[in-house]
């Protein structure tokens, strides 16, 4: 259970985060949602102790986050953020594997090999896993980090904008990933997320970030009101229920 | 895949008997001195496997530390910085044993390292093309500064003339601590997959439970006494690191626990290809080793910009 | 490109220029008469040679660089930068291994600035093909793959040098360590005759140079031959480059720190006023720069060494600035 308390983030002048109060639930998918700007990325980063907050606690568990040895917190909570870009020249299936690190320190096991292979099923990667990553597309790149992050086969699993650069039917996928691993692993997931439509549709949760501040938290019903939304993006949005589930609408 | 490793196997051991036999004195079955032998061409050859082995990995270890692949010791200040710390050894206290001597150049070799890897840090800069231009500059100011210095004492041809790269000084009893470095590069090996993961960047790193700032840190070490041992003793070897786990990575990819050994192997191999070309290029007197790395080395560095220029 | 900011003085170009003038003349007086020790007449001459080649060089290397900077539309690139004076010598010492050693010596001295002149112009037509481009990586790029040019060549060079023979190599060191102190007549007499030649070109021409640094599309449109002049100044910039690196060897970074100096504080974007400001500055820097070595500071050192240490760190500077823009 990811808890932050107080928590604070500046840059020198810049208020990046401002008095947050956060318990995340146990288990299921949690969406992050809100305009550019409003602290999503750093939220997650200070959850994951890429980011150290300049104010307030973040807990894991109970425990301060920057308590938990490294290799520790490597095997409960993985990160995934948006910007991957890499120099390094390596095989998706090495990179994959890499995911496993913090079991096999550099000595992969059987199974660990097992793992790397079903995350490869999963993110449809079968056909490119001996090629280097980049002489792969931007999306398929993507499927590679996301592949990684499963593998780590964490409980907490963070993901900052895991959908950017994939196309529909595999933004689809991965989400329907993601969904299954909370309910049939009893996984929990936090996810930023752009799309509004695809956080109403898979989360159990959806929190607003604006300003550096949580402005919204609750379910998706509670969430996808016009009314809510509106405050959130400053601009018209409308909600409306397509196949029993809330779409908004805001394309003009 | 074994009948290429055959070929490269039976290339490898070809060098090292060339490397022994050939010099200013040709050794063959009609002149067989067991002394020269002994004292001068086995350290010689030892010598360059191990200094050719060294840097290369050394070269390998900073691009992942740089997160850029055109960089090692002698294009980004490293080296500059250890001659400085020797030529200020020499004014201030020249008769200084060999142990202090590598001390000191390792020591500057730090700071050199160090500060480079800082610059780059504040410049936040994702292009490929800038950490090196960077480096070569930062390399030439910190060389003005011991120009200036050398000037001042009435050193100036003595420094750079001493600090070429040139096995043609090696002795038995002379360059062992380059072994040194050659157990420093296993030791690069058998950490090998921490140092992948620092190229994969700061944050993918920490996210699998890696102690970054450790491994960074332990990086710069190595690295820079790698430099710091092999310019005392064998003088400078220009673009060794630069070159050659470009052209492994070309093939092989940049997972160190694959590809160190191969680099190792390969720069092992350039090394002696240079040094036995010094020694017959105006047989039967020699080059220093250092000047045909120099026209190597840059040319290949040369090519693989001019890659870099298709791909854009 | 870097912006321009002139230095907020409330002075006419004109009076600018006047002024710049004014004061290199009482720096050469200065330089000549200042702490004679030894005879009136040998001091001058001593003295007055080097100055000689001071001007020369200071302009060369000035006029050199701006309208290299002209040309490629960038203020970072110099020719040194791109590796040109280390070509410069590689081709000399090529020739020396080529023709022989007694051969060259009593080569034709315009014969032999001939060859080494039309190589380098050559190389510089060629390098034109790749100076034309607009994305910042690809001028980075461009730099660095000169950078790495430079190192190579001089790398080439220190390999001929080493495999040149005794009588080779005597020669070879006359013609590269050239000082300011001492160089030979004939070279003096070429450099003031191609002096003319390129002030000459410049009067006619500097207009044309104002509309080429507003780009090739510009000058097109503005019904200028562009290739046509792109290639005269380059064959000049080949000349000219040749020449400095001729007098004293390669400095590689005087003519960028000469040259913004000139676009900080000449007051105007017009050759007219910059090719002048910036000659005439560079005299200026390299005769203080002397003067002040030789006389008021106590240290014991080489211009060229100083000049590479401020001018590395200015190319630092811009370089970085660049990339954060």
């Amino acid at each position: 259970m990811i808890e932050l308390k107080n928590v604070a983030l500046s840059y020198g002048h810049k208020q990046v985060l401002n008095d947050i109060n956060l318990t995340l639930a146990d288990t299921g998918l949690t969406s992050i949602i809100g305009p550019n700007g409003s602290g999503k990325s750093s939220c997650l980063g200070l959850m994951s102790r890429l980011q150290k907050a300049s104010a307030g606690e973040v807990l894991l568990d109970n425990c301060p986050i920057q308590h938990i040895p490294a290799n520790q917190l490597a095997k409960q909570l993985s990160i995934l953020r948006q910007d991957n870009h890499t120099n390094a020249r390596i095989q998706v299936k090495d990179l994959i594997t890499f995911g496993r690190y913090p079991y096999h320190q550099g000595r992969p096991s059987e199974q660990d090999l097992k793992i790397v292979e079903q995350c490869i099923e999963y993110v449809d990667l079968r056909d490119v896993q001996d090629r280097f990553i980049d002489q792969l597309s931007g999306g398929q790149r993507q499927r590679v980090f996301i592949a990684m992050v499963l593998a780590q086969d964490t409980r907490t699993i963070l993901l900052d904008e895991p959908l950017n650069n994939l196309d529909i039917k595999h933004s689809v996928s991965i989400m329907k990933q993601l969904r299954k691993t909370c309910d049939e692993l009893n996984k929990q997931v936090v996810v930023v997320l752009h799309d509004i439509n695809f956080a109403a549709h898979y989360s159990d949760t959806i929190i607003a970030l604006k300003n550096g501040e949580v402005i919204a938290n609750g379910s998706p019903a509670e969430i996808m009101q016009d009314s809510v939304l509106s405050h959130i993006y400053d601009m018209h949005i409308t909600v409306t229920d397509i196949q029993g589930k809330p779409t908004c609408l805001f394309y003009s | 895949m074994t009948k290429m490793t055959l070929y490269w196997a039976l290339a490898f051991v070809s060098l090292i008997i060339t490397s022994l036999l050939v010099g200013t004195i040709t050794l063959d079955s009609a002149n067989f001195d067991w002394l020269l032998l002994s004292q001068t061409r086995i350290p010689r050859t030892i010598a360059i496997i191990l200094s050719g082995m060294s840097l290369s990995v050394a070269g390998v270890i900073m691009q992942m530390l740089a997160n850029n692949k055109f960089v090692e010791p002698t294009t980004t200040g490293t080296v500059e910085w250890a001659i400085l710390g020797m030529l200020l050894l020499l004014i201030f206290y020249p008769q200084a044993s060999l142990t202090v001597k590598l001390s000191v150049s390792v020591l500057f070799s730090i700071v050199g390292a160090v500060s480079f890897l800082l610059l780059i840090k504040k410049l936040h800069t994702r292009s490929v093309i800038m950490v090196p231009l960077v480096g070569i500059i930062y390399a030439g100011i910190i060389g003005a500064v011991v120009n200036f210095i050398a000037y001042q004492q009435d050193l100036m041809q003595f420094v750079w003339v001493w600090i070429q790269g040139d096995f043609s000084m090696i002795l038995q009893g002379r360059y062992e601590l380059l072994w040194i470095a050659g157990l420093l590069t296993f030791l690069a090996y058998f950490i090998a997959d921490r140092f992948t993961l620092v190229g994969l960047g700061k944050n993918v790193a920490t996210n699998l439970g890696l102690n970054y700032s450790y491994v960074f840190a332990i990086g710069i070490t190595l690295v820079a006494s790698i430099a710091g041992i092999t310019v005392v003793i064998a003088g400078v070897l220009p673009f060794l690191g630069l070159i050659v786990p470009n052209i492994v990575s070309l093939y092989f990819g940049d997972n160190l626990r694959r590809s160190i050994p191969l680099i190792a192997c390969l720069g092992a191999m350039l090394a002696l290809v240079c040094d036995i070309l010094a020694r017959i290029l105006v047989h039967p007197f020699e080059i220093p080793v250092g000047v045909i790395m120099g026209v190597v080395g840059s040319v290949v560095f040369l090519g693989l910009l001019l890659r870099q220029t298709c791909h854009d | 490109m870097t912006e321009l900011t002139p230095v907020k003085l409330n002075l006419s170009p004109a009076t600018r220029l006047t002024l710049l003038l004014v004061t290199v003349i009482l720096v050469c007086a200065l330089f000549l008469t200042w702490n004679v020790k030894a005879s009136w007449a040998f001091t001058l001459e001593f003295r007055g040679q080097k100055l000689i080649s001071m001007v020369l060089v200071g302009i060369f290397i000035a006029i050199s660089t701006l309208l290299f900077q002209t040309i490629s539309q960038n203020r970072i690139l110099t020719p040194s930068i791109m590796g040109f004076d280390a070509l410069y010598i590689l081709i000399q010492s090529i020739m020396i291994v080529v023709v022989g050693a007694s051969s060259y010596s009593i080569l034709n001295e315009y014969t032999k600035w001939a060859i080494e002149i039309s190589i380098m112009t050559g190389m510089m037509l060629l390098l034109s093909k790749f100076l034309f481009r607009d994305s910042a990586q690809s001028i980075q790029l461009l730099i660095l793959s000169g950078v790495v040019l430079g190192i190579c060549l001089s790398s080439i060079n220190g390999l001929v040098f080493r495999m040149m023979d005794p009588s080779q190599s005597v020669v070879a060191q006359d013609a590269f360590f050239a000082s300011f102190s001492s160089p030979p007549m004939a070279l003096l007499q070429v450099s003031c005759l191609i002096l003319l030649s390129c002030l000459v070109f410049l009067y006619r021409y500097h207009h044309q140079l104002d509309v080429l640094s507003l780009g090739e599309q510009t000058a097109h449109s503005l019904g200028i031959n562009y290739s046509r002049l792109t290639q005269h100044v380059l064959i000049l910039i080949a000349i000219l480059v040749g020449m400095s690196t001729a007098l004293v060897g390669p400095i590689t970074f005087l003519g960028l720190l000469v040259v913004h100096l000139a676009y900080q504080l000449a007051g105007s974007y017009k050759h007219k006023i910059l090719l002048p400001f910036a000659a005439i500055l560079g005299v200026l820097v390299l005769v203080l720069g002397e003067f002040i070595l030789q006389h008021v500071v106590a240290f014991n050192t080489r211009l060229s060494i100083v000049i590479e240490c401020v001018g590395g760190v200015v190319f630092l500077a811009l370089i970085i600035k660049q990339a954060k823009s």
